[in-house]
């Protein structure tokens, strides 16, 4: 390799916002949008799904094993199976990010749930909670640390994943990935690596102090 | 579902160094050569931190960067460090993004085993060694075994997308295939990655079922 320096501040200046698709800071907001979709998709359908196996318990064994299998599979290759559906888009690479983030979620709903003590639902029953209301009020308030450390590894997975989407034209701070490989220029790639390892940690962050929010009990459990 | 056939059916795509036998054989060599240089690395020293109890923050930080750390970046960073005369500096993402599964789960193992039968192997006279080796590994192998597969799933799809720092292997339908505007390619090495992954799968699967104590696994009933 030629001697370049590590990181060349000044090409960080110059692309730092120049206000035309490329630059760092509409990479960045590129990235931030495509990661919330997957995150929020993921969720939304996680959770009608998780409480449908709590309900039936025999759609469980067969959806935990889909979700193993999809798990499996890497994400270039599902991108690809998308391309022919939705073309060189944002979508492909959202859908896929949103799939992994259900296969992640739904153990972690239905384990929130299932962990919910007897006694806990069989007061909410005798106070006369009717089922939904049972459900929202208790046994998914009470699930809520469990399913927040399934979003936990969920977001932050997300955040990195969505980088491979620059192979096909629509990964957020990942474009800078391919420009650094393509001009042989590390300091696009050492932007990229540093600012989506901050996006991990504030979006991990923001989960636990909403944990914290969402949780009171737990402060004051520890407080006794 | 043409292009699945266009691929296949393509008498090209079955010899040469482009052959799809070749590039399965150079998926799997890079897998296996990965995994194992990680294993060795990661089971003895989640082994150890589990044991002792000493260095458990690595596991816990490890664990977190490398979720957070982007492959593609990665990749092309240790690249352009190192160049491309050689697979090596390819070989070492791999590898280092495999250590962290293995790591957590070899220590979660060994620190999730019960505390009475830990008790009671010592009462028994066995050496902290023997605890370990006899007793801990033994009851850990399952999540270790977790670990070794989430670690190969990791290794299958960074090395797909380390075609594109011109690792040879599956990828490189896919990755050529893009550049080329060759959609069959893309999706032929798609569905081959795919397969590929899901096999691995299968082989822990198998590994889990021979390997793991039929009373751990609890096919075994106790009464």
């Amino acid at each position: 390799m030629d001697d370049q320096p590590l990181i060349r501040w000044d090409w960080i200046g110059r692309n730092w916002d120049t206000g035309r698709a490329g630059s760092i800071m509409s990479l960045l907001v590129d990235h931030v949008i495509m990661a919330s979709l997957a995150i929020v998709l993921g969720l939304v359908i996680a959770l009608p799904m998780g409480i449908a196996c709590v309900r039936w318990r025999w759609l469980y064994q067969p959806t935990s094993g889909v979700m193993n299998v999809i798990y499996a599979l890497p994400s270039l290759p599902v991108f690809m199976f998308l391309l022919p559906v939705t073309g060189l888009e944002r979508a492909t690479v959202i859908i896929p990010l949103g799939v992994y983030a259900v296969a992640v979620l739904v153990p972690a709903v239905v384990d929130g749930i299932t962990a919910v003590p007897d006694h806990v639902r069989q007061s909410a029953v005798a106070m006369g909670f009717n089922p939904l209301r049972r459900l929202l009020q208790i046994e998914l308030a009470l699930a809520v640390p469990v399913v927040l450390a399934g979003l936990r590894v969920v977001a932050v997975s997300s955040i990195s994943l969505v980088s491979v989407g620059a192979l096909i034209g629509q990964g957020g701070l990942g474009n800078l990935f391919t420009d650094a490989f393509k001009r042989d220029f590390l300091t696009p790639a050492i932007v990229g690596i540093v600012l989506i390892i901050a996006m991990a940690l504030i979006a991990d962050g923001l989960l636990i102090f909403l944990q914290r929010v969402l949780t009171p009990w737990a402060k004051a459990r520890r407080s006794t | 579902m043409n292009w699945l056939i266009d691929f296949f059916a393509d008498p090209a795509n079955w010899s040469g160094s482009n052959g799809i036998p070749i590039r399965l054989l150079e998926h799997l060599e890079f897998t296996l050569a990965a995994l194992v240089v990680a294993a060795l690395i990661a089971v003895p020293l989640g082994l150890l931190i589990g044991h002792t109890g000493r260095g458990a923050l690595i596991v816990v930080v490890s664990a977190n960067l490398a979720r957070a750390l982007p492959t593609l970046g990665l990749l092309v960073l240790i690249v352009l460090l190192l160049g491309t005369s050689t697979v090596l500096p390819v070989l070492i993402p791999l590898v280092l993004l495999a250590i962290p599964p293995i790591l957590v789960n070899t220590y979660e193992g060994i620190r999730g085993v019960d505390h009475d039968l830990r008790d009671a192997a010592y009462g028994m006279g066995l050496r902290g060694n023997q605890v370990l080796l006899r007793v801990l590994v033994p009851v850990a192998l399952p999540l270790i075994l977790l670990g070794l597969r989430l670690a190969a799933i990791q290794i299958v799809a960074t090395a797909t997308v380390a075609s594109y720092v011109s690792l040879g292997g599956l990828g490189r339908y896919i990755i050529d295939g893009l550049a080329t505007k060759d959609f069959p390619s893309v999706v032929g090495g798609s569905v081959l990655v795919a397969a590929f992954a899901l096999a691995m799968q299968a082989v822990f699967a198998l590994a889990h079922r021979l390997s793991v104590s039929p009373g751990v696994s609890q096919r075994l009933k106790v009464r």
